[in-house]
Order: structure tokens, then C-alpha cells, then sequence
């Protein structure tokens, strides 16, 4: 048995990907299909499913539905359009600002020297020790009406003798854009900072040998060589963004609703599985088909594509 | 108006702290004067300063003390993208995100030249080093060689004054090393720009150079040609830097301005007529250096010579020539002979035991001062 699997090396190769290959199965495809099984499904009065097959619960989320409250046959609504127009603008937006707070960072940090490179990585990490959900209830605390932001602006204007008016910051779209940007933004500086690293210093010398000042230098050799950090980091920041609920839950309350909030409500709220199932599959198209896009232009970010 | 020299570095200090917090000093007092179109070589073993010299020619490196002056005009700090030289980096440095075309324009396009200027310069930077039709390519998919030529290249379209090159051919095979070493010095000779270039290598050095700096611990030991450099070391590092020398203790007896006598105990015998360099006077106990191509051997004594008996210690065959080390008197010799005839009988070689005569002759010989 031990001999044979010695000369075998298909089977070697099938053993060390099958405890994987199970998990995956097990706990990714299966659940993937019962989602899409139950999306085409319909929700029965007491919130079980009846297994159909019913494009209802799509029809819904495009904003045609036979359940009119003002009456008549068909109604539209583009509420549900809208959560995701609004998640879908909400991540590029996240990601677009991450990369240009990220950058400058990643860009002092790599060129600093090696020995204090990493008390600044270890910085950045610090904020990832500390839970997910606190991190974003600190930002309730410093945007929230009575929060610490709107006291020092208060005791400013009072110093000056202005009037104040404590600024609403909390539940609006402007606090979730901050509450996301600072989660996510160590998962970029780091991929960034990893690609700047890894240029050669004597690259940095030919191109001044070749006559190009520091900003040149920047724009035709830094910024290139370091795009693939950039991808790899849009990557890990855009996908997390369009499905997390957590910060638009705390720093939107119901101002604020995104895909993410749609779906944990179906299934925890509304009691609707069928419909937060259809909501969870359109979510992952679009962050397939954004993805897909992008990676297809710019790569995942492992190296410059030859051409 | 261009000055006499293309590069003169002015009693040039490099200090850098070590790791541990010491001062080190990389270069130490250097100075030099490259005449223009001059191809100067910069030899040493690593940790000499040669690179060091080269990188604050180059402008990434600032002197701690004196001055690096080109065409005249002291440097100072002026940053690398202002000086008028370009270097060809060790390990190439080529930009990898760009084709072998947009390398080579890379430094035109800093100049501001136009679209029809780059395209007319790079092609006929490409050609000269033989890479036509390669100019789409990445840097990626081209051999060693072929990735050197871009380099080259790259420097060479900015037509500079002063071409400086870090140990440019290191990474390359013997054969291609070989080639290319001849590749270069036609190159310049061709073009008429002055090429400093940094090795370790000193046959690579010998074969391609006007002028040779021999550099060790951060200074200078000496300059000349490969000729003066070989045949009048003047020092016994450089004696035994370059090529291969034996070395015998001996005493000066007797010396005039150009000549003086040594006797040398090992051999039992004074040598008369030596070459001396500057500073040797009469009772200095010295180093006799005879280089081991310049004994003759010969298994019956010849007449009217200076002549020592010996012993074959060992031979080694190595194609052109064969290493013979004779046991002398007291001392062990390196003796090449080579192989003038096309032989395959083993008794034509010295065999191991076998009684020869050495032939010395004094002007083969150099006196030179203890280090």
C-alpha cells in the first residue's frame, strides 16, 4: 500500500489536496448551492421556505413587485437598487481614499531606515489587535453629537467667542466612509509597502544617473513598480467593503443601509431567507464581476504583466 | 574649452559608521586624474574603495573630505540627474516595467528630446550594441549578455563625457566575459569617451585598460600603465596583487640610482644589476621579486649565467604552459615554462626528483621595499 502510493504520484498529489478539497466542499460549494436553491425558494407565513422555483425574490430586488400596498398589479421601488448602488459607490469610494491615504504612508515607511521600518509596521498593525466592532464603537464615541470632536470644536468656538452648532457626523454617509477607510486601511498599506520594498535601491540610482530628478523618478518608476501592491491591496479592501455590515450598522444606524445590513436583516429581522439568499448571490456577482474586471486589467498583483 | 583632465578626485575621503558605530573609512586621501578619453580601471579586491571612488564620481555618494572634480568643475553636491557621466550598474538595474526601447529612451526623454530624436537615437544605440529587433522585448527575456548590451546601451545614448562602469561584466560566463571585454575596449576607442571602469578582475583589467589605479584599503597604491604595473610594481602588494611573483628576502649590498646588488641568503647568492624603485639604500633589508616566467630551466648548466642548482619538486600541466616548482637551495620556486612543442611523451616534461639548473637573470629581478 505504502509502495505503491511511494510510485504514485497522481495519488500522492490527490491525498494532499483532498483534506482541503473537503473543506471547500463541505463548507463552501454545499452552502453556495443551498443558497442559490433557496433564493429561488418562497418564504411561507410562519418565515420557513417553500423549495420552488419562483424568480419573485429577484423581481424584488430589481424593484418590480406583485405585492403592492397602494394596489394595482405591478409597483416599482427602487429602494433595493439603490442599497446596492449605494454599497457598490461606497466601496470604490472606501477603496479610491484608502489608496491615497495608504500610499504616502507605505511610501515613508519603505523608505525609511531598515531599522525603524519596523516600529512603523508594527504601528500599523497595533489598531488589528484590538476587536473589529470596538475599533468602530471608538468612532461612535469621537463623532457621535456630545463626542469628543464636536466638545473641542465647541471649546474652540467658545475661546473665539463663536457661535456653535454641535456638527451631525454620526449616521450619516460621511461617518461609515470614515469608519471603512480606517478599518481597511492597514490591508493596503501593507501590500504597498511590500511592493516598494522590493524595488532595488540601484533602480532608484539608474534613474537618476539617467538624468531624472526625484519627482520623475516617482511618476515613471516608483508608482509603476509599485502598482502591483496597489492591485493586491484594492483587492483586499474593495471585497471586504462591499459585504461588511458592521461599521454601516454602528456609524449609519438606518441612515445608512448597505447590501451587507439588507442581508443580516433577512435572516435575523425580517425572517426571509429566501430573499436575503437572492441578496447574499447578487452581492457576490457584483464583487465577481468588479473583480473580474479589474484583475483581467490590472493582474492580482503578484508582478507587472509582460506583455 | 574642455579641462585636461575628464575626472580628477582631490585628496578624496569616504567615511561611513559601521553597524557596531565605528568610523570606517571606505576611501582614504585618493587621488587620481583620468585624462579624457582615457580608459581607466579602478582594480582591487572588495572593500578597496573602488566602487566607492566610482559612486562619488557617479554623485550617489558625497566625499566627507576633498573634492571630486569633472571637466574641471568641483562637484560638491551636485546630485546624480546634473552630472555630465553615466554609469552602467553591476547588476544592470534595468527597468523591468519597460521594453528594451523605452530603457534606452528613458534617459533621452529626461533630456527632452523629441519623439523622432529618441526613436533615431535608441536604434542607433540598440545597433552599435548589436540588440537590433530586440527593442520590444522586457529586459525579462533577454539573456545576461544580451541585458548587459541594454545597459550599455541605456548609458551610451545619453552620449556622456564620462562613461562609468561598476564591475559591468561579473555576472557573465568566461567565453562571453572574454568577448565582451574586447567588445568594450573597441567600443571606447571607437566612440573616444573616457570609460572608468571598476573590477576585480586584473586580467580583465590588464587586457582592456590604459591606465590602471591599484586600489587596497581605501588607498591608492599605484597607477600606470598594465605594462608598469606588471613589469614595475612598486610595492610588494602590488608585486603580488598582480600576477604571480616569488618572493625572497635579501639585503642590499651595493646601490647606485638605477641599479643596486642584493644578496639573498635563500639562494646563497648576490644578484647584481636589479631595478630598484625610489628609496633603497645600501644595508636595507629588502624583498627580491622574479616573476616565475622569467626564470629560465634548463637540465645542464649554462655558461656565463647566474645559475642555481635545483630540484623538481612537483609539475603541473595546464595547457600552454607548465608549472614546474623547483626546490632551490633553501627556498621553493615557481617556475612556467611553456610548452613550445606539441608533445604527448611524458619524458619530454620534467619528471619529480629530476636535477635542473635555474638561469636568473638580474634585470628579471625587482628589489622592493618591505611593506
Amino acid at each position: 500500500m505504502l509502495q505503491r502510493l511511494r510510485e504514485n504520484r497522481s495519488l500522492q498529489g490527490t491525498l494532499l489536496v483532498l483534506p482541503t478539497l473537503l473543506w471547500m466542499v463541505v463548507l463552501l460549494i454545499i452552502p453556495l448551492l443551498l443558497i442559490l436553491l433557496i433564493s429561488f425558494g418562497k418564504r411561507s407565513p410562519d418565515g420557513n421556505v417553500i423549495f420552488t422555483f419562483s424568480l419573485d425574490n429577484y423581481l424584488r430586488l430589481s424593484g418590480y413587485s406583485t405585492d403592492c400596498p397602494a394596489g394595482g398589479r405591478v409597483c416599482f421601488d427602487p429602494l433595493y437598487l439603490q442599497i446596492l448602488w449605494r454599497s457598490l459607490t461606497l466601496a470604490f469610494n472606501t477603496t479610491l481614499l484608502v489608496i491615497l491615504l495608504a500610499y504616502p504612508l507605505a511610501y515613508f515607511i519603505a523608505r525609511a531606515h531598515p531599522r525603524r521600518r519596523n516600529t512603523f509596521l508594527f504601528l500599523v498593525l497595533i489598531p488589528l489587535w484590538t476587536n473589529f466592532v470596538i475599533r468602530v464603537y471608538a468612532w461612535m464615541i469621537l463623532l457621535r453629537q456630545e463626542g469628543v470632536i464636536n466638545l473641542v470644536l465647541g471649546w474652540l468656538a467658545g475661546l473665539l467667542h463663536l457661535p456653535f452648532q454641535p456638527l451631525e457626523m454620526l449616521y450619516t454617509p460621511g461617518a461609515v466612509l470614515v469608519g471603512m477607510v480606517y478599518e481597511f486601511l492597514p490591508f493596503m498599506i501593507l501590500p504597498i509597502f511590500t511592493s516598494l520594498e522590493k524595488i532595488d535601491n540601484s533602480l532608484y540610482e539608474a534613474s537618476a544617473d539617467l538624468g531624472a530628478n526625484s519627482s520623475r523618478t516617482f511618476w515613471r518608476l516608483t508608482l509603476p513598480l509599485s502598482m502591483p501592491g496597489v492591485v493586491a491591496g484594492t483587492i483586499l479592501v474593495f471585497i471586504p467593503v462591499m459585504g461588511t455590515f458592521i461599521v454601516s450598522d454602528i456609524l449609519g444606524g438606518r441612515q445608512v443601509i448597505l447590501v451587507g445590513n439588507l442581508i443580516q436583516r433577512q435572516f435575523l429581522d425580517a425572517r426571509d431567507p429566501t430573499f436575503g439568499s437572492a441578496a447574499s448571490l447578487i452581492l457576490m456577482v457584483m464583487t465577481l464581476v468588479v473583480t473580474y474586471f479589474y484583475t483581467r486589467k490590472f493582474g492580482f498583483g503578484e508582478e507587472i504583466v509582460v506583455a | 574649452m574642455t579641462s585636461q583632465y575628464a575626472v580628477e578626485l582631490r585628496d578624496v575621503v569616504k567615511k561611513f559608521i559601521t553597524p557596531e558605530g565605528n568610523e570606517l573609512s571606505a576611501v582614504d586621501h585618493v587621488n587620481m586624474r583620468i585624462q579624457n578619453g582615457e580608459f581607466f580601471s579602478m582594480l582591487g579586491s572588495s572593500g578597496c574603495g573602488k566602487t566607492t571612488s566610482l559612486r562619488m564620481i557617479a554623485g550617489f555618494e558625497w566625499p566627507t573630505e576633498g573634492e571630486v572634480y569633472i571637466e574641471g568643475k568641483p562637484m560638491g553636491r551636485t546630485p546624480p540627474f546634473q552630472r555630465p557621466v553615466n554609469t552602467v550598474f553591476q547588476h544592470y538595474a534595468l527597468f523591468q516595467h519597460l521594453t528594451v526601447f523605452q530603457n534606452v529612451a528613458f534617459g533621452l526623454e529626461m533630456e527632452g528630446a523629441t519623439n523622432s530624436e529618441i526613436a533615431t537615437r535608441v536604434g542607433r544605440a540598440l545597433e552599435m550594441v548589436q540588440l537590433r529587433g530586440m527593442d520590444r522585448r522586457h529586459p525579462k527575456q533577454l539573456s545576461g549578455g544580451q541585458q548587459q548590451r541594454v545597459a550599455l546601451a541605456r548609458a551610451l545614448v545619453k552620449v556622456p563625457n564620462v562613461l562609468l562602469l561598476d564591475e559591468p561584466l561579473g555576472a557573465l560566463d568566461l567565453k562571453l566575459r572574454k568577448e565582451m571585454q574586447l567588445e568594450l575596449k573597441s567600443l571606447q576607442q571607437q566612440l573616444g569617451i573616457t570609460f572608468i571602469y571598476v573590477t576585480h578582475d586584473q586580467e580583465e583589467a590588464l587586457t582592456m585598460s590604459d591606465r590602471i589605479a591599484v586600489m587596497s584599503h581605501g588607498k591608492v597604491k599605484q597607477v600606470g600603465t598594465p605594462v608598469e604595473i606588471y613589469e614595475r610594481p612598486s610595492s610588494h602588494f602590488v608585486a603580488d596583487f598582480i600576477g604571480e611573483s616569488n618572493f625572497l628576502d635579501g639585503k642590499v649590498t651595493a646601490s647606485s640610482k638605477k641599479e643596486a646588488t642584493a644578496f639573498v641568503p635563500a639562494l646563497k647568492t648576490a644578484v647584481t644589476g636589479i631595478p630598484v624603485s625610489a628609496g633603497i639604500v645600501k644595508g636595507e633589508d629588502v624583498i627580491v621579486s622574479i616573476r616565475p616566467e622569467k626564470i629560465g630551466i634548463s637540465d645542464k648548466r649554462v655558461r656565463n649565467t647566474n645559475s642555481i642548482r635545483g630540484k623538481i619538486a612537483n609539475t603541473i600541466y595546464i595547457g600552454s604552459d607548465t608549472h614546474v616548482i623547483v626546490d632551490a637551495l633553501d627556498t621553493r620556486l615557481k617556475v612556467w615554462e611553456q610548452n613550445h612543442v606539441s608533445h604527448l611523451d611524458p619524458k619530454s616534461f620534467y619528471t619529480v626528483g629530476e636535477d635542473v639548473w635555474l638561469v636568473l637573470k638580474p634585470e628579471n629581478t625587482l628589489v622592493l621595499k618591505k611593506d
